[in-house]
Order: structure tokens, then C-alpha cells, then sequence
């Protein structure tokens, strides 16, 4: 990403000044070139202080991009994940965030305790009905922008569990998800994979498109009255937050 | 409650028992792995007293709900922590239109949990439970779905209630002392998965606590009961316990099915076998410390790190073995799927390797954990749990062996390989969470003294007599109405399954015992009159994985 955000830069600036012939130690795709003002800067320098942007930057103090665009990048480079676990597939989630895999590496790997913190939501489970007006929950306390990775069979369609009659039918019936990975579980390789991927949609300004959800939390007064509406009317208060499941129409 | 010694603790014919319950019984039926007698919904405590007191049965594994076309069933599958081989199955039928039947609380406070699940899926009513409610799915459920008249297409609304302080208004009243209401969880990073516990505060003591689960019901059983024996289990009890322990309940389906339709699974499978499980069980206990020091330095630390390291090097070699990290899938009824990886040398000293860094490792755990004095001051004496408590809440595993109760089934009813190698079962006296920590992390050990012999055993086998399956047919039809229970030592401790089969290459009931359900069931025994932080402490040391406890 970087790569790109500051080849455009060069683009527009220096762009002429290239020349290929020009050999110098960093040499990366977007900035094939060597200036004496960049030359100058780089020289005495410890190779361990220079990188890919600052090297794209060269002399120039300046970056000129979309402070869109810019926002995005940096929002795909630092991600914080929410450390929130259901099932099977949050063993292999913590495997990935520890030594091995260690997601830090990609500038993802601090996982936050509280949603508050947080801005991307990995799914790793089964949701089954107690559980999804939870689930719905922490994500509406979840500041904006916000994303989601649903990890594993279940997030996408209930898994093997699809056919159990307390099981929702995957994540995307209750909350948005931008980025599935398959597998039961996705190997930890599988998961990095996904994250990446949502970093590069990030950074591309990319997000799914918000649709209205099968199953929303309402205030129970709210819901259409029918014969099992009637049935509760006495246990649940009409203020009380509810989640209604129409299992006869999901998939 | 106390639980008296038994009159006399030796061998219990069938006979023996008929004559001690005399006229309770009304029946006699024959499982597979017990004796069966049918009794009177409202002589339950009668009967279980009598057989707890007099005949030594003080561990009540399991209860069982079914609803037939005539009648309910609840089945309360009785053994021994002395004598796992003595068995015996208790059958309380209840009237069709009706049904009631007598609980079992008074006797045994597992049964408090066992019959709320029974009522909340089958749909029996237990008189004089303290607290029948639903217990695994949201109170406001409709209908009873293992039930036979249960519609799965029917809606359903569940709320999300923002739960009002159970004691505010009784503390009110009689004192100035105000408690404060605390919802630990569902979503919360100790609960080790998604746990629920309404804990009611007096300053920073806990006075009531109540484990809510039901956030992970998945329908295990239902999905088992939907499928065929033969292939289309096996893949499910990997997500029971899926904190690499898949092997071993692979087992507990392998060892029940293969009982049910007398299928003989060679030698060299069963040393294939105790390899893989005892692996398994290293790899979910390293979890184990990894959360547990999770929980009590509160964050990645390295211990956590050191966990997974190790892990990592046991999915390896399981990897190798089965082909998955994580869902291996490798039994199959008679045997594993597949023998071991070629060439044979490498695995062999690939397994070696991890069993010789093992020592140092294990070193390493006790330097930063048990000689750490932090953690000594959060744990020792804290959680406790006498064997009595224990006993009576149905606790298995490494929480039975850490209150110095000296049960595995390995042993005592042994399977697989076990019998034939050396090995130590492991107890702690302390009855507390550093015991529970202790037990698990000297079974390690164990595990890998059993994991070398095994190795041994397999690089020496003789290379005609390497089978790994024996010959089973394709389509398993256990005859009409044979029951049985059967259980192995899982990673949490007894992982029974009680299967009965109606004739057909499906299940007619599966239910699945599983340890953690009745190892959670003792934290607010631990956990009252202690500080919160002692009491998340106390969960850790249970080491619960909520995919068994709800299924």
C-alpha cells in the first residue's frame, strides 16, 4: 500500500528525473530511480533507518495524496482486533495472534479486550440463537469504521451444524461481514490470508455494502403480533430488546 | 450434604441390587454395559439413596431423558468412584400426558443440571427441583426440540435482558449493605469462551454466582442422532472438546459404537490409538496452563506463549499423523483411517525430539508458574473443593484428581492400549487451584511416559501384522432397542455416551455426558466467599471448553 500511495506521488512529481541505468541499494518497484537529492539523503545513513516510504519519499518532505486515501491506508496498517472467542475456530485464532504466525507481523495482532477499542470483529464460531443478539450487540458498541472477518463453515452458512434447530444460519444473517474465510477450521495460514485480504480492501477504500439483516435486535413491541407473540407477551416486557428467528425461512 | 461411607464397597451383583431396592422395582431391563431397573417416578430418592449409602454407587455419571411413543423415560446412569466397572441404570418412566417424575437433587447435586437439560430438551418436569428452568436454550423457547412433536421451523424470539440485581431488594430490606450486581461475560476474555456468570458482589466477595451457559448449544446430539454410525459421526466429537482433544472423544464415540455393534479393532490400531489420544491430551492441557496464566497475570504473557509453542509442536506431530491441526477426523469403528506416516523413522524421531525437549520445557513451566509466588498467592488455597462436594457435583478429571479423589477411568475401566503400559494416575490432596494446576501439568508427564511406550511398541511391530482396521460393514445396524453407556477419560475427565439404537444405521437417542457440564457445576461452590479475581481464578482452574458444556 505504501508502495502505491507514494508511487503516485512520484508519478506526479519526479517522475522525468528517472532513469533506469541508476543503481542504488533500495530499489523498489514504484521508485526505480535515484535522484542527487535523494542520494544525498540516503547516503550516511544507517540502512536499518531507511524503509520502502521513506525511501519512496526521498528528499521531498511532502506527501501529496487523498486524505481518503491516506486514512485508509493507515487504517489498514493498524488494525485492532477485537479478542473475542466462540468456538472451535478461536483455538486456531489464538494460534495465529502467538508465536508461529504471530499476526503482529502484518499490523493486526493487538487483540482489545473491550469493543470500544476495537475495529475489526474476527467471528470464530458457531452462533447459535442465545448467542447472536450478544454477538449483535458487541458489535453495535464497536466504533465506526468497523470490520468483519467471519472465520470458519459456520460464519458462512452454520457449518455442520446448519440443520441443529439452535444454530443461525451464519454471521451475515445478524451482522455484516466483509471478508469470509473458509475451512473448519481455516488453517491459521488461512486466517492471515483473510486478513490481508481485508487490509488490501481497506486500503482500496472498499466495504460491503450495509443490507438489512434477517435478524435485527427490536423492542418486543415493536414486532409484528402473532400466535407466538401472544404466547410471550407475558414473560417479556414490551421495551425488552428481542431478536426474532423465522426458522422456517432460512436457508 | 455428607456422603456416608458405603456399608460394604465390594462387587454388587445384579441380584444383590434387586434385592437391595425390593419392591421399588418395577421392572427389569438388561444395557449393555449394566443392569437396568425400572422404578416409580416418585421413588427416585428412595432408590438412589439406597444405592449410594448401602452399595457404594456415589457417582451418579449421567442422566439420560427420552421421550418414546408411550411414555418419557429418564435414565440415572450410576457408578462408583471406587469401582468404575460397578454399574447400574435406574429407569424412571413418566406418563405420556403428564410427565413428572421425581428429582434426584437431594441425593446427588449433579442431578440439579442433568434434569434442568432434560426438562429443557425433552420435556420432563422434576418435582422438588429447586430451580427448573431451561438451561441451554433461552427461556423463552418454545417447545422441547429432542421431543417428538417439536416443529424446527417454528419461530422464535429470544431477548436480551439487561438483568436487574437479584438481591438489591432482600438486602434492603433488613440492612445498609448494598451488593452489586455483575455480569461476567458472554463475551469476555475469561470466561474462555462464551460463559455467562451473574455474580452478585458484597464489596469485593463474591456471595452468589451462577454459571449461565447455553451460548454454544449447538445440537450436538441432535446432529449426531441424524446421522449414520458407520462414517457421518465421527467428524462431530472433535467439536465437543475442541481444544485439540479431538482424538480422545473420537474415542468415547469409537469405544461406545464399537461395544453396541461388537466390533473388534485390532492391537496395532488400539497402540495407534492411545499414541494419538495421549498426545491430544498434552496438547489441550498445555492450553490448559496457557489460559490459566492468562487468567492470573491477566495478559499474553510469555507462559501463554511458551503454551502455544509447545502446542504448536504437538499439532505438528498430530498433523503428521492425521492429516488436521485441530479436527482430525482419524478414528474410523474397528481401527484409524489411516496407518502411520511414511517414512515411519522420521515421525518417529520428530515424536522423540518433542518427548526429550519435554523435560526442559516442563522446567520451564515450573519456574514461571508453580514456584512463581504471585501465582502461589492467587491459588493456593483458593477455589477449594473437598472430595465429598466434588463427588456428589459428578466432578471428573484432573478437578476430581486435584481434590485427591483417586478416579480414572483409564484405569479403572480400562480401554485401548492403557492396561498394558506403565503409568501413574496422578492426585493432588490440596483441593484447591494450585492442585488442579499440579494435576494437570504432572499428567503431561504421564501422558508422555505412555506416548514413548507407545512409540516403542509401534517401531517394533512386526511389519505383516500392521492392521489397522478391522473388517466392518459398510452399514452398521445395531439391533432394536439396545442401550448402552459407555465412557472414556477425556481431556476434562469422564466423556460417556449413551446410545440407543432403533434398528436403523441412525442413533434412536445419542446423549453425550460430558465432564465440563458437571465440572462447571461446582464453581459457585468454589467460588462463594471469595474475591472476584480468586473466583476467575477458579473457572480457569476448571478448565472448561463451553463446546462440551453446552454441545
Amino acid at each position: 500500500m505504501d508502495a502505491q500511495l507514494a508511487g503516485g506521488h512520484a508519478k506526479n512529481g519526479a517522475t522525468e528525473l528517472m532513469s533506469s541505468d541508476n543503481h542504488q541499494p533500495f530499489v523498489t518497484d514504484s521508485s526505480k530511480v535515484g535522484t542527487d537529492t535523494r542520494e544525498a539523503r540516503l547516503s550516511g545513513q544507517d540502512n536499518r533507518f531507511n524503509s520502502r516510504l521513506r525511501e519512496a519519499f526521498g528528499s521531498s518532505p511532502f506527501i501529496l495524496t487523498k486524505f481518503d486515501k491516506f486514512m485508509n491506508w493507515v487504517r489498514g496498517s493498524s488494525m485492532f482486533m477485537l479478542q473475542f472467542g466462540i468456538a472451535c475456530c478461536s483455538i486456531e485464532m489464538m494460534h495465529t495472534y502467538a508465536v508461529k504466525h504471530d499476526l503482529d507481523r502484518f499490523g493486526a495482532g493487538v487483540p482489545r479486550a473491550s469493543p470500544r477499542q476495537a475495529d475489526v470483529i474476527i467471528i470464530p464460531g458457531t452462533i447459535v440463537s442465545k448467542f447472536a443478539p450478544r454477538m449483535k450487540r458487541v458489535y453495535d458498541q464497536m466504533p465506526e469504521p468497523k470490520f468483519v472477518i467471519g472465520m470458519g463453515s459456520c460464519t458462512i452458512s452454520g457449518g455442520p451444524f446448519q440443520e441443529g434447530y439452535n444454530v443461525v444460519k451464519g454471521a451475515e444473517e445478524v451482522i455484516p461481514v466483509d471478508i469470509h474465510v473458509p475451512g473448519c477450521p481455516p488453517r491459521p495460514e488461512a486466517l492471515i490470508y483473510g486478513v490481508a485480504k481485508l487490509q488490501e480492501r481497506i486500503a482500496n477504500g472498499e466495504s460491503s455494502p450495509v443490507t438489512v439483516k434477517p435478524y435485527e435486535l427490536e423492542e418486543f413491541g415493536d414486532l409484528e403480533r402473532d400466535e407466538i407473540i401472544d404466547q410471550l407477551a407475558e414473560e417479556i416486557d414490551v421495551d425488552d430488546l428481542v431478536m426474532r428467528y423465522n426458522w422456517g425461512d432460512s436457508p | 450434604m455428607s456422603v456416608e461411607l458405603p456399608a460394604d464397597a465390594g462387587a454388587q451383583t445384579p441380584e444383590e441390587i434387586a434385592d437391595l431396592l425390593g419392591d421399588l422395582v418395577i421392572g427389569r431391563e438388561e444395557h449393555l454395559n449394566a443392569p437396568g431397573f425400572v422404578i416409580k417416578p416418585d421413588t427416585v430418592v428412595d432408590a438412589l439413596r439406597r444405592l449410594r449409602d448401602q452399595a457404594g454407587f456415589d457417582h451418579l455419571s449421567c442422566v439420560t431423558a427420552e421421550e418414546y411413543e408411550d411414555r418419557y423415560e429418564s435414565i440415572y446412569h450410576l457408578t462408583s468412584y471406587d469401582d468404575r466397572t460397578q454399574e447400574v441404570s435406574i429407569i424412571v418412566p413418566a406418563d405420556k400426558e403428564n410427565p413428572v417424575s421425581q428429582s434426584a437433587n437431594e441425593v446427588f447435586r449433579t442431578a440439579d443440571w442433568h434434569e434442568r437439560e432434560a426438562y429443557d430438551l425433552i420435556g420432563i418436569e422434576y418435582d422438588d427441583h429447586p430451580d427448573l428452568r431451561r438451561i441451554l436454550l433461552p427461556e423463552t423457547w418454545q417447545g422441547h426440540p429432542l421431543g417428538q412433536s417439536y416443529d424446527q421451523d417454528q419461530p422464535q424470539v429470544v431477548p436480551l435482558r439487561e438483568h436487574q440485581n437479584p438481591l438489591l431488594e432482600d438486602q434492603k430490606a433488613d440492612n445498609d449493605s448494598e451488593t452489586m450486581y455483575l455480569n461476567i461475560g458472554p463475551h469476555h476474555p475469561a470466561t474462555h469462551g462464551v460463559l455467562h456468570i451473574k455474580t452478585v458482589l458484597d464489596g469485593e466477595q463474591v456471595v452468589d454466582l451462577e454459571p449461565d451457559i447455553g451460548y454454544l448449544h449447538r445440537c450436538e446430539e441432535q446432529m449426531c442422532q441424524n446421522s449414520t454410525y458407520r462414517y457421518q459421526i465421527m467428524p462431530y466429537p472433535d467439536r465437543w472438546d475442541y481444544i485439540s482433544a479431538g482424538l480422545l472423544n473420537e474415542w468415547a464415540y469409537a469405544r461406545t459404537a464399537e461395544e453396541l455393534a461388537d466390533i473388534e479393532v485390532p492391537e496395532y490400531a488400539q497402540i495407534i490409538r492411545t499414541m494419538g489420544a495421549e498426545l491430544c491430551r498434552m496438547a489441550a492441557h498445555f492450553l490448559a496452563l496457557g489460559t490459566f496464566a492468562l487468567d492470573i497475570y491477566g495478559d499474553f504473557t510469555a507462559l501463554f506463549m511458551y503454551s502455544i509453542r509447545d502446542r504448536e509442536k504437538v499439532q505438528n506431530i498430530l498433523e503428521d499423523l492425521t492429516g488436521q491441526r485441530l479436527m482430525f477426523n482419524y478414528f474410523r469403528l474397528g481401527g484409524v483411517v489411516w496407518d502411520l506416516p511414511e517414512p515411519r523413522e522420521e515421525f518417529f524421531e520428530k515424536t522423540r525430539d518433542f518427548l526429550d525437549e519435554l523435560p526442559t520445557a516442563l522446567e520451564e513451566y515450573h519456574d514461571m508458574m508453580t514456584s512463581n509466588e504471585i501465582l502461589q498467592v492467587r491459588t493456593v488455597d483458593t477455589g477449594v473443593l473437598p472430595p465429598e462436594v466434588a463427588k456428589s457435583y459428578g466432578a471428573t478429571g484432573p478437578v476430581a484428581r486435584g481434590s485427591g479423589i483417586d478416579y480414572d477411568v483409564r484405569r479403572d475401566d480400562p480401554y485401548g492400549y492403557y492396561e498394558n503400559l506403565d503409568w501413574d494416575v496422578v492426585t493432588e490432596d490440596g483441593c484447591d487451584n494450585f492442585s488442579r494446576l499440579l494435576v494437570r501439568m504432572r499428567e503431561v508427564e504421564e501422558s508422555a511416559k505412555i506416548v514413548e511406550q507407545c512409540i516403542d511398541l509401534l517401531e517394533d511391530w512386526p511389519e505383516d501384522e500392521r492392521n489397522i482396521q478391522s473388517n466392518v460393514p459398510r452399514t452398521i445396524k445395531p439391533d432394536d432397542d439396545t442401550e448402552i453407556y459407555k465412557s472414556v477419560e477425556g481431556a476434562k475427565g469422564e466423556l460417556g455416551i449413551y446410545i440407543r439404537s432403533d434398528g436403523t444405521e441412525k442413533p434412536g437417542r445419542f446423549k453425550i455426558r460430558s465432564p465440563c457440564f458437571s465440572n462447571l457445576q461446582t464453581l459457585p461452590e468454589m467460588s462463594n466467599g471469595e474475591y472476584v479475581p480468586d473466583a476467575i481464578a477458579s473457572l480457569g482452574s476448571l478448565d472448561i471448553v463451553l463446546g462440551e458444556v453446552d454441545r
